[in-house]
């Protein structure tokens, strides 16, 4: 990648938690930049503070200390309300769980994103991007775990997010169907160049990644640049 | 304490805002229960003791005059167990402080001793002493009203003389449990009161020495009234008998019997509506209680307890809510039935108001309530229970949602996605979607109908008292007089226009059905009374036949054309057959009107009046009452708007107070239906709240997907509730509909506005605790877990 641009420039992350009366450092020190279009992968045990890290990154979190940049805007600044429009705007978000509207069709469940959006895709392209143009009127409750995992996505991807960040997208899903998960992806970081961060347990998808962070006990402990990038049907777990 | 205790407890303390309103609601429908029943059953047991104690007569008689002798012949009459004479007149009374002259009715009593029937109440003062010619004991609600005490004197005019009259006590009959002067059916203690005054002063003042002209008798045990009645009226009719009575037809019993069964309906009515929506919400918040704790309860089974004890530790969470609701509802009942009682009084006078609730009832009702809870509780512990605990442990399956109408036809495009969120929200769910609809619109209705008392008695005043009655006043006269009485009349200072009538007292009979009634002769080209049928309509007055009220033609069962016999009860008492001519609208008591010639020449009399209406120019109103309060031929005088103030003073505080509780309990019911599902709603689906949050939505438009839900609910019930009400109006109307006042079913727009805008407030405010809630919402906990 040429000259690429750091969407997310972090420097010191640090955060503890307050779990009952015991304090957890979840982050401690963490510097790191996410480049433009490029698909990283966040690589850790649990409990490793990779989740933490994501929800910072999307704001859905702020650090106990350090300081998160969002191109040059400074996050851990942000109040509430402004995480909400930062969210709003830029963020595409991918959860282990879907957490689809069950009271909406697959279509509808993307709508109601478009509809919130400035500049959105039409919904029902974003579910072709994702192979399920053939399922736009089925409720939650009708589909598969991985065909629900991708509505996600085409939730997610279809207000032109600038950033997609993936909780465990595969964490409830079957190989095959995790595959296919992993697959739509890369196809949406390939066609629309979305910076896309992926956070996993399962080192197998590292592989498919630009770049592996890999994270344990709150800290970075190794960047690695992949220089062939492995075809999701490729891998195995 | 058992560590399910313990648990229960931390549940109640996590739950306390649902577990408030339910109680509230609880509280709300037994204290409703409480309060109405209590006065209800005070009632009761106050006017038995009252009539019991104070001897109260069981049929009563008016004639013109008999002689003393007569007694032995009605006390032969088998059944009559005791009869008590009297002299009873009405006078003008010139009250201290009181501009208009007032109108008493003087009942004697004997100079010594008690009065064998119809005893009094002495509230202060003495009795008569024997040999004293002028005093008088006054009733309470007059010597309240006008401020009078022992030591008071007051004027009258006593057959043509003036007489001052010195008040000796203050005193209740059970004859005068409220008093209405004759010629009116409305109470008004300031300008109407019962004087009683010794036999022995009375006799020689009317010049009935030796005679009486009123009689009470009581009856044996099992004795047909009616017969003793027939034989009473044969034995009085020599002597100007107008028509023997019983109890039910005695004013005073009449509307208190009344009041009472009233009473007894409403008691029931409304309570019911507050258990009812309290059993419904206990069963939804328990039933999102163990859908939540559907964990625990698989933990609990797989550590060995029984079912029934895990049924019976949720069954506690619903006993402590409804205990809690009950025991403060129980003495805020009592404590409202006092306050209500308070206002009895003032209305309906009794010696002593016994403030009573039968336990045993009182017991059931909350029993009844437990039980209606515990199956609330059940049903929803049962499902749970059922379950093996392996399966209860995985989470529950998500929600179902299939294509459903909107789909089908296609109309899902032009719908808002949050719209159809709540759509389907509510499809999914109708039942609760249904109970909480219902519930609501259940508020709206008691607001409707505690502002539809307002609107009719408004509309009553106004039909009545500016369309029917257009008078300023009306005169009574001692004697029918000729029609020279006219000109005297108008000669009285500022008197502007006059029109005489001629009231005859008679029996009407149909076949086997007949009533008792005086029958007005009025001009047919008078102004002062409009006769109007039932769409107000002004109806012209035939100058032949009679026209009845739909009341009076309903109980005697006829219509225009047919022949009624009517027996005249005054003068010479012809029997006459006389056709109904019409039939026409009023909202107070019965009446039966007629042409004032032809009524003349059925009676074969003269231009002959009773009594004349008056309208009377303001600016000399001082002169004209200073004038007729010493008018000897005067009997009695009623001005319109006394009667019209007099009627709103009663009325309009026991509303005013009775609205006042409505609107509460209405508010509580609206607040607690719409906290609580908005409250579940909220934790089914806080997860998808939280997602949304999530993907960038702002707390606004989370709040408007969850509350629009209840938004839409309470909208789609304000419809529904305003059905409701006008049916639960009509009902009142119907069962507040007496022969002496019917409270036609009128609603105005600003009730309707009020109803809704009270229970759209009500489901706002519990809107806005809901709302505070969405902001802790933990959006990152809630994506960690699968619900």
């Amino acid at each position: 990648m040429k000259n690429p641009k750091a969407v997310f420039h972090i420097h010191g992350v640090t955060k503890f938690y307050q779990v009952g009366e015991v304090e957890v450092r979840a982050l401690n020190g963490v510097d790191l930049d996410l480049f433009e279009g490029e698909f990283a992968v966040l690589l850790g045990p649990s409990g490793s503070g990779k989740s933490t890290l994501l929800n910072i990154l999307g704001g859905l979190d702020v650090p106990t200390a350090g300081e998160v940049f969002y191109f040059d805007h400074n996050l851990s600044r942000y109040d509430d309300k402004e995480l909400t429009r930062f969210r709003r705007e830029h963020v595409g978000f991918v959860f282990q769980f879907y957490n689809l509207i069950p009271s909406l069709t697959a279509l509808e469940n993307v709508a109601l994103v478009a509809e919130i959006a400035e500049n959105p895709m039409e919904p029902a392209e974003a579910l072709n991007l994702v192979d399920l143009g053939d399922r736009l009127h089925h409720f939650p409750a009708q589909l598969s775990g991985g065909e629900q995992q991708r509505i996600a996505i085409a939730r997610a991807i279809v207000k032109r997010p600038d950033v997609l960040l993936c909780d465990e997208p595969t964490g409830a899903l079957d190989i095959t169907t995790g595959i296919r998960v992993l697959e739509a992806l890369q196809q949406v970081n390939e066609q629309l160049g979305t910076t896309t961060a992926v956070i996993t347990h399962n080192a197998a998808i590292a592989s498919m990644a630009d770049r592996v962070i890999r994270i344990s006990s709150g800290r970075i402990i190794d960047l690695q640049q992949n220089l062939t990038k492995a075809s999701p049907k490729d891998l195995s777990w | 304490m058992t560590s399910l205790d313990r648990k229960l407890l931390r549940d109640l303390i996590h739950y306390r805002g649902q577990a408030i309103a339910v109680a509230l609601v609880v509280l709300c429908g037994l204290s409703a229960f409480v309060t109405m029943h209590n006065t209800f059953q005070s009632l009761v047991v106050s006017q038995s003791a009252y009539y019991s104690e104070y001897r109260f007569a069981e049929v009563f008689a008016q004639l013109k005059r008999a002689p003393e002798s007569l007694t032995s012949s009605i006390a032969a009459i088998p059944g009559v167990t005791a009869l008590q004479t009297r002299i009873v007149f009405e006078v003008i009374l010139d009250v201290p402080g009181l501009k208009e002259p007032a109108t008493g009715r003087l009942v004697s009593i004997p100079g010594s001793g008690k009065p064998l029937l119809n005893d009094l109440a002495l509230r202060q003062g003495r009795t008569i002493e024997p040999g004293r010619r002028n005093e008088v004991i006054i009733s309470e609600a007059f010597a309240q009203a006008n401020q009078l005490k022992p030591g008071n004197t007051l004027g009258a005019i006593i057959n043509g003389r003036w007489e001052h009259l010195l008040i000796v006590g203050v005193a209740l009959s059970p004859e005068y449990v409220i008093e209405i002067p004759s010629g009116t059916i409305l109470p008004d203690s300031k300008r109407f009161g019962v004087l009683w005054m010794s036999r022995e002063a009375m006799g020689p003042a009317f010049q009935m020495k030796g005679a009486f002209n009123d009689l009470s008798l009581t009856l044996a045990p099992g004795t047909q009234e009616a017969e003793v009645i027939a034989r009473l009226d044969r034995v009085l009719e020599p002597y100007g008998g107008l028509g023997a009575y019983g109890r039910s037809d005695q004013l005073s019993n009449r509307f208190l019997s009344d009041e009472i069964a009233q009473n007894r309906v409403s008691g029931m009515i409304v309570p019911s509506i507050f258990l009812g929506v309290a059993v419904f919400l206990i069963h939804i918040v328990l039933s999102r209680l163990i859908i939540l704790q559907r964990n625990q309860i698989a933990l609990l089974k797989a550590f060995g307890y029984s079912s029934s004890a895990i049924g019976f530790h949720y069954l506690k969470f619903a006993l402590v809510v409804i205990f809690a609701g009950s025991l403060p509802g129980t003495v805020l009942g009592l404590w409202l039935g006092s306050l209500i009682a308070e206002i009895y009084q003032q209305f309906y006078r009794f010696p002593v108001f016994y403030s009573r609730i039968r336990p045993d009832l009182l017991v059931l009702v909350i029993f009844i309530s437990f039980a209606a809870a515990g199956l609330g509780a059940l049903l929803s512990v049962r499902k749970a229970v059922s379950l093996p605990p392996a399966e209860a442990m995985r989470p529950e399956p998500p929600a179902r949602f299939r294509p459903g109408l909107i789909e089908r036809i296609g109309l899902q495009r032009f719908i808002s996605p949050a719209l159809r969120m709540i759509i389907r929200n509510l499809g999914r769910n109708r039942a609760k979607a249904g109970f909480t609809l219902l519930g609501i619109a259940f508020a709206v209705a008691i607001l409707l109908v505690g502002r539809y008392s307002f609107d009719s008695v408004e509309y009553l005043i106004r039909v009545q008292f500016e369309t029917i009655q257009r008078e300023d006043a009306m005169l009574i006269f001692n004697h029918p007089v000729g029609s020279g009485a006219r000109y005297d009349t108008t000669r009285l200072p500022g008197v502007r226009s006059v029109e005489s009538f001629r009231l005859v007292p008679a029996r009407l009979r149909f076949e086997h059905r007949s009533r008792r009634i005086g029958i007005q002769g009025i001009s047919p080209t008078g102004r002062l009374r409009q006769l109007l049928d039932k769409d107000l309509r002004p109806v012209n007055l035939p100058s032949e036949g009679l026209v009845l009220t739909k009341q009076l033609a309903d109980s005697l069962q006829v219509r225009p054309g047919y022949l009624l016999s009517v027996e005249v009860l005054e003068g010479k008492r012809p029997v006459l057959t006389i056709p109904v001519a019409g039939i026409i609208d009023e909202l107070l008591g019965i009446s039966a009107y007629m042409d004032l010639r032809s009524l003349n020449k059925h009676m074969h009399e003269g231009p002959a009046v009773s009594g004349a209406f008056l309208t009377v120019d303001p600016l000399q109103e001082p002169d004209f009452f200073t004038k007729i309060k010493k008018v000897p031929a005067v009997a009695g005088v009623a001005f319109r708007k006394h009667m019209v103030q007099g009627f709103r003073d009663t009325i309009a505080q026991s509303m005013y107070i009775s609205t006042f509780v409505l609107i509460i309990f209405a508010s509580v019911i609206a607040f607690g239906l719409v906290y609580n599902s908005a409250r579940i709603s909220l934790s089914e689906r806080g997860h998808e709240m939280a997602s949304l949050r999530v993907l960038g939505f702002t707390e606004q438009e989370i709040a408007r997907i969850l509350l629009g839900e209840q938004a839409f609910l309470t909208l789609t019930a304000l419809p529904v509730g305003l059905i409701i009400g006008y049916y639960f109006c009509w009902l009142m109307s119907k069962a507040l509909e007496t022969e002496l006042y019917r409270f036609p079913l009128v609603l105005t727009g600003k009730s309707v506005i009020y109803s809704l805008g009270v229970t759209v407030l009500a489901a706002f405010i519990s809107g806005l605790f809901v709302r505070r809630r969405l902001k802790h919402l933990d959006l990152i906990a809630v994506l960690k877990t699968r619900e």
